[in-house]
């Protein structure tokens, strides 16, 4: 069996700019970047605040030195944390960036299935989708007709063929589009995680398909999730990024159990993941789940979660508590706060609990946000201090009669016995 | 175990995509047809006045135009009735400016495609542009509506006609393809299409003749490569009345071609970050 992908020394690097939040740049802001410089600095003169030091750009290698060979037909699981470089390595592998050092060689066609359903126009029917993702996805019209009645029988939503896809659920969405990408026919297939929004049936009658594909018909898949359940069930081989860098490869079952237990140091949260008017001031170093760190965190949905967050305070306040966001596919779920009441806090380390009571969450993959906020009464509106999803955790999938399967909808609500 | 040979059919590296891209574009032509194809569906699907708008649109405009510059200024109407006058003039302006904001607004839309899915870059501003071509064809309908109620025969000339629309075509996709790559970065020069679009109604001959051009400033006013488009169109509706001053045409049709090519440079040239900055 050939080799078919040949990854060698590939990096990428990005200019983070720390001015401004927005990913590109504006002619404007150009023009009045020089102006508002020497205001601010006149501003924070006058008010006596300290001067903020500008880092305007950073160069940050979200990928480097990578170098891996996949074989034929091989089932490559790609592996690591938020950050750790996995997208940034399929979306170089697609084509659709370009690498900044290194090169990769690949032999027969990419397919890449980065998001499910892209190029779907919601006024268009079933029938024009499949038609036009197909295309997007590199096929052509002859081959989509000629498994055009394949794909409308795997994606089970035949009777509304003719109705627009803005009228579907979004299962039978995710069901169409995968529907599409699951007939395509290349050699090589890089798949992201995009399993995790059908339902339980449909993501195990995708990942069949996965694997069928794979071992009759020879074809090399590349994919990419948090799931580690189904890394294992579908994959032969692992790759564990970590920081932009391969930290280990193998056997899908080495790989997947390394990765667990290296989590274990983490759970410190970035300054620059954080942001807001009291980033000076607050600083918080390090959140748990029942005293967990890692990222990977699996919890039993029958346990109560105790979230703790420690940080430190550069100054005294008179009103201030601190909260958690708890998040689901970037959709937010709740909040909670540390205090009912905004509490006067002293100059020092401080630490907060949260608690999310047994059974509330079904299972699922989860995470956290965390943020904090003064409302004092000698300033005039608020600061605030924001980490958006600084932790990711999961709740497995143990089903009883509280969390039972047939259950629907995002939360459990406890019984009164 | 001796080493396999293998023949890798693509090699990617920093810099090195120029040699697949040509080949990748007629590769990829299905995908331009189908996003054309799209287009169309969408904006003659939903819309009641979807089709109609692209009838009351330029109709409007003429009317207006008409009453301004052939009633009010009371400029010369070269033999012809001023509403088609103005109308042979309307039709391409509508494309050219409808064309050249639809393609340098098509990147930023299309935003989820460009960051999920590769493939030439290209095909995005150039197949947003076709959707306008049915536009065109559908406005053309009331040009044929005038003529009959003007009891206006058409020249022979006619038949040139779908090489000046070529080169609206051309114009919009060379100013479209540099404003969108200009846009992915700079996103706030979609502020700045509206007012170009409105600021080159009024230097361009779409209200009067650029027969009104004094003979001093024709070659200069000629820079503008839609006074080329502009007067070829009613070179070829009008016919005898108006006549086609040539070096302007040429100088009009070279700029045209210079700003294609510029255009395409500064595409190609940027088109591989978009999926990092957009």
């Amino acid at each position: 069996m050939g080799v078919v992908i040949k990854v060698e020394d590939l990096g990428k690097s990005y200019i983070i700019r720390h001015q401004g939040q927005s990913g590109y740049v504006a002619l404007r802001d150009v023009i009045a970047e020089k102006v508002k410089d020497t205001f601010s600095k006149t501003k924070h003169l006058v008010t006596n605040t300290p001067i903020p030091k500008i880092a305007a750009k950073e160069e940050f290698w979200s990928l480097k030195d990578v170098s891996f060979e996949v074989n034929q037909s091989d089932r490559v699981g790609i592996i690591g944390r938020n950050g750790a470089g996995k997208s940034t390595l399929l979306k170089i592998l697609s084509r659709i960036t370009e690498p900044t050092l290194g090169r990769f060689s690949t032999k027969g066609r990419i397919a890449s299935l980065l998001e499910v359903g892209t190029g779907f126009h919601p006024e268009l029917t079933g029938r024009e989708n499949i038609f036009l993702n197909g295309a997007v996805l590199g096929m052509h019209r002859a081959e989509i007709k000629k498994k055009f009645d394949e794909i409308v029988d795997f994606s089970e939503v035949e009777k509304f063929l003719d109705t627009p896809v803005k009228r579907y659920s979004s299962g039978m969405y995710v069901r169409l589009a995968f529907a599409v990408a699951a007939y395509l026919e290349s050699e090589i297939l890089v798949v992201d995680e995009v399993l995790a929004v059908g339902d339980l049936q449909f993501q195990k009658k995708c990942l069949g398909k996965m694997q069928d594909v794979s071992q009759s018909e020879g074809r090399t898949v590349l994919f990419v999730s948090h799931n580690m359940g189904t890394i294992n069930q579908l994959c032969n081989k692992g790759i564990l990024l970590k920081a932009g860098r391969i930290s280990d490869m193998g056997s899908t079952g080495d790989i997947v159990r390394r990765y667990m237990k290296s989590g274990s140091t983490n759970g410190q949260i970035e300054r620059s993941s954080v942001s807001g008017t009291l980033v000076p001031i607050i600083n918080f170093s390090e959140i748990s789940i029942n005293g967990l760190h890692s990222n990977d965190i699996y919890i039993s949905p029958s346990n109560e979660l105790r979230i703790g967050l420690k940080g430190v305070c550069n100054h005294d306040m008179d009103y201030f508590r601190t909260g958690i966001t708890i998040l689901k596919d970037g959709i937010k779920l709740f909040s909670s706060h540390n205090h009912p009441e905004p509490q006067p806090i002293k100059k020092g380390k401080f630490q907060s609990e949260f608690f999310i009571p047994k059974y509330v969450l079904r299972p699922g993959d989860y995470s956290i946000s965390i943020f904090g906020h003064d409302n004092g009464n000698n300033r005039k509106g608020t600061e605030w201090i924001y980490g958006n999803e600084v932790l990711t955790f999961t709740i497995l999938e143990e089903w009883d009669t509280i969390n039972d399967f047939n259950n629907e909808g995002i939360f459990n609500l406890p019984v009164e016995p | 175990m001796a080493e396999i040979v293998n023949e890798f059919d693509l090699v990617v590296e920093p810099g090195r995509a120029e040699k697949n891209y040509w080949n990748d574009l007629w590769r990829f032509r299905e995908l331009f047809f189908f996003l054309a194809w799209r287009d169309i569906l969408v904006r003659y699907k939903q819309t009641a006045i979807g089709l109609a708008w692209s009838v009351i649109r330029p109709f409007l405009t003429m009317i207006v135009l008409t009453f301004i510059f052939g009633r009010v200024a009371k400029l010369p109407n070269e033999g012809v009735p001023y509403q088609i006058l103005v109308y042979a003039a309307m039709l391409p302006w509508q494309f050219f400016s409808t064309s050249f904001s639809d393609a340098s607004n098509s990147l930023i839309t299309n935003t989820n495609m460009l960051t999920k899915i590769y493939f030439p870059r290209l095909i995005i501003p150039a197949s947003t542009v076709i959707v306008n071509v049915v536009d065109f064809l559908i406005s053309f309908v009331i040009l044929i509506g005038l003529m009959i109620y003007y009891h206006f025969l058409p020249p022979w000339h006619i038949v040139f006609l779908p090489l000046f629309l070529l080169l609206a075509f051309l114009t919009s996709m060379g100013a479209g393809l540099y404003v969108a790559a200009l846009n992915v970065k700079y996103r706030d020069f979609k502020y700045i299409i509206p007012f170009v679009v409105q600021f080159g109604m009024y230097i361009s001959p779409v209200g009067f003749s650029s027969n009104n051009i004094s003979d001093k400033l024709r070659l200069l006013y000629s820079l503008n490569p839609m006074v080329g488009v502009i007067d070829g169109f009613r070179w070829c509706i009008l016919g005898g009345q108006s006549k086609i001053y040539v070096p302007g045409m040429i100088l009009s049709i070279g700029f045209t071609f210079l700003l294609l090519f510029f255009g395409i440079w500064y595409f190609r040239r940027t088109e591989r970050t978009f999926a990092d900055i957009i």
